[in-house]
């Protein structure tokens, strides 16, 4: 085999670069939280509503939406990662090392989850507050009180801690980090020693990493984005949470194998590759619609009030309304229209324009699915939005691409590089 | 009136062998009929020169026509021909007519793409088949060269596809209707 090993280089200008998005993205926030804390209607739409409602509220939302967005494309590229080698594919043997690398977040993404959520729990979740579960009390809520023990167990009798919550929390991160860790250390071993016998354990392993994350995958969406509206539920959210993140990893695959390529590297990806990573994007942005849709038309047409109500929250709405259309023109009808013809996913300049929107797009998708439930009225979209995506974004990249630099870009010893290699899409 | 159409016929072992014969035989001015082959052989298309098809953009006029139609039939029937309020809905629920306007899409797309290649392949149920050679179906590569297309000496060609590994060389006269 001629494939020369390549190893990507994080020079001091790309970290330079990385750490300045941060800076701006610190910069932003605060200049955001300045601006709303003296004066704006944001103070007064909090007097007439009653509720005490601060900057911190809104930090501590948008602190929790980059949280689960992040964490998703995380554990979702090593779901990618597993998928190759339960399913066998070959063709994606030059780029599957990009979304591992996606795992390196991990860690930092639990710890930041477990802090934020003891810090803004109480602003983010609403079964957070005891008198719920208080049967002397005028706030006590009968519905919410019989999901306690979801929350609470074993302490369920006096709701204090939710320690089954976070127990599932840690427990879920602690699980995802383990079985990534194993498969990083096999693709390693694969790299160095060659042989099938690090594939066949890759791929008995990734098996099983498959049907674990299936089960994390939907109590993780339950417990992190669908019991913020604790009344409501849908039984095709984790579905729906999962269809986001995983087409947001697609695209963000893409993307940096482009950036990769632009530098020079990954020789051994051509335009056939490109043009299935590209009909991945295309087609799982065709999912998240499905996904979306099938859960809109139900509840549309059953037009029943308690679940009727996520939706008029969303759409019949002067804040939100809007944005409810945008993540549909973003998600579905660009990505369909702008990746249907072949020529689009098999070159680079239209896959660069769509998958960063795709991205971006899915961003919006979590926004939606957290804002309007805890911040309500008091919600809104600007500096601090966009400092705290600037942040956690250039900080997640800078983890994924050190990783990156510490291997290199494909396993020399793959036993599927050679398909890759003659891999030919018509 | 009966016309004859004369083929001569290389017929080939391997496919590696017939796709580097075909780039020799192009560029020694032969014109290719057709390559008949048992299994798709990667490549074939771009060394016989083939422009891609056109079908995708069929299949994507008729899932408009199919989308438009869905949005005609649903409007007209719902909201002008006999309109009626079901689950408190707007005469015109647009949501309501997602499934439909995806399922009439899919449907014209799919015929629309399978008749429009029966069409344009001669695809019917009368159709006379060339059986050039009953061993395409089995182990043999074929490759058709068309007498009438090409205006070289029959020897000649005959000693172009043996220099470029043909096991053996046949020729096939049609005689048509």
């Amino acid at each position: 085999m001629t494939t020369v090993e390549e190893k990507y280089d994080f020079s001091l200008k790309a970290k330079k670069n990385l750490l300045i998005t941060v800076g701006i993205g610190i910069a932003l926030t605060v200049l955001g939280i300045v601006l709303m804390s003296t004066g704006g209607h944001h103070e007064e739409a909090a007097h007439e509503s009653g509720h005490a409602f601060s900057w911190i509220n809104r930090l501590g939302v948008d602190i929790w939406i980059n949280n689960i967005y992040f964490t998703g494309i995380a554990i979702v590229g090593v779901f990618f990662f597993a998928l190759q080698y339960a399913a066998q594919a070959g063709w994606s043997a030059g780029i599957k090392r990009i979304p591992l690398a996606f795992g390196s977040w991990l860690p930092i993404a639990g710890i930041l989850m477990l802090v934020s959520f003891f810090v803004f729990g109480h602003d983010l979740f609403h079964w957070t507050h005891h008198d719920l579960y208080d049967t002397t009390s005028h706030e006590f809520d009968s519905i919410i009180n019989a999901k306690k023990a979801y929350f609470f167990w074993p302490l369920s009798d006096h709701p204090s801690v939710p320690v089954f919550f976070i127990a599932r929390m840690v427990f879920f991160f602690g699980l995802w980090y383990y079985l990534f860790m194993k498969l990083r250390k096999l693709a390693f071993q694969e790299h160095f020693e060659g042989g099938t016998a690090s594939w066949y354990s890759m791929r008995k392993l990734s098996a099983v990493f498959l049907i674990i994350f299936a089960v994390t995958s939907s109590i993780a969406a339950w417990d992190w984005v669908m019991s913020i509206d604790t009344h409501w539920f849908s039984t095709m959210f984790g579905w729906y949470v999962f269809a986001s993140w995983w087409v947001t990893t697609l695209a963000l695959i893409t993307f940096i194998t482009i950036h990769l390529k632009e530098k020079g590297l990954l020789s051994i990806v051509n335009e056939n590759h490109l043009h299935d990573i590209g009909k991945f994007v295309f087609a799982f942005s065709v999912f998240w619609t499905y996904i979306w849709f099938s859960q809109f038309l139900l509840i549309y047409y059953a037009n029943i009030p308690e679940e009727t109500i996520y939706f008029v929250e969303r759409w019949n709405n002067d804040q939100y309304g809007i944005i409810f259309f945008v993540n549909l023109f973003l998600n579905f009808i660009l990505p369909f229209l702008l990746l249907m013809p072949r020529d689009a996913k098999r070159h680079t300049a239209i896959l660069k324009v769509v998958t960063p929107i795709v991205i971006f797009g899915h961003w919006i998708d979590f926004y939606l699915m957290i804002t309007p439930g805890s911040l309500k009225e008091n919600g809104g979209y600007g500096l601090v939005e966009f400092g705290t995506m600037l942040i956690y974004g250039g900080a997640f990249f800078y983890v994924v691409f050190n990783s990156l630099s510490k291997a290199p870009l494909f396993a020399k010893n793959d036993p599927m590089l050679n398909e890759s290699l003659h891999h030919h899409v018509q | 009136m009966m016309s004859n159409t004369k083929f001569i016929l290389g017929v080939y072992e391997d496919e590696d062998i017939l796709l580097s014969a075909i780039t020799n035989i192009r560029t020694a001015g032969v014109k290719i009929h057709e390559v008949y082959s048992p299994f798709p052989v990667h490549g074939i298309d771009d060394v016989l020169g083939y422009k891609r098809s056109k079908l995708s953009i069929v299949a994507f006029l008729f899932g408009v026509l199919g989308t438009s139609l869905a949005l005609t039939m649903q409007i007209g029937m719902m909201g002008v021909d006999w309109p009626m309020i079901i689950g408190g809905k707007d005469f015109i629920p647009y949501p309501s007519f997602v499934p439909v306007i995806f399922e009439l899409t899919v449907l014209l797309a799919a015929y629309g793409m399978c008749f429009t290649f029966f069409i344009v392949s001669d695809l019917k149920p009368w159709a006379k088949p060339r059986i050039f050679d009953l061993r395409i179906t089995d182990d043999k590569h074929v490759m058709a060269i068309d007498l009438d297309q090409n205006k070289i000496d029959v020897a000649k060609i005959d000693k172009i596809l043996k220099d470029n590994g043909a096991s053996e060389v046949n020729q096939k006269t049609f005689d048509e209707a």
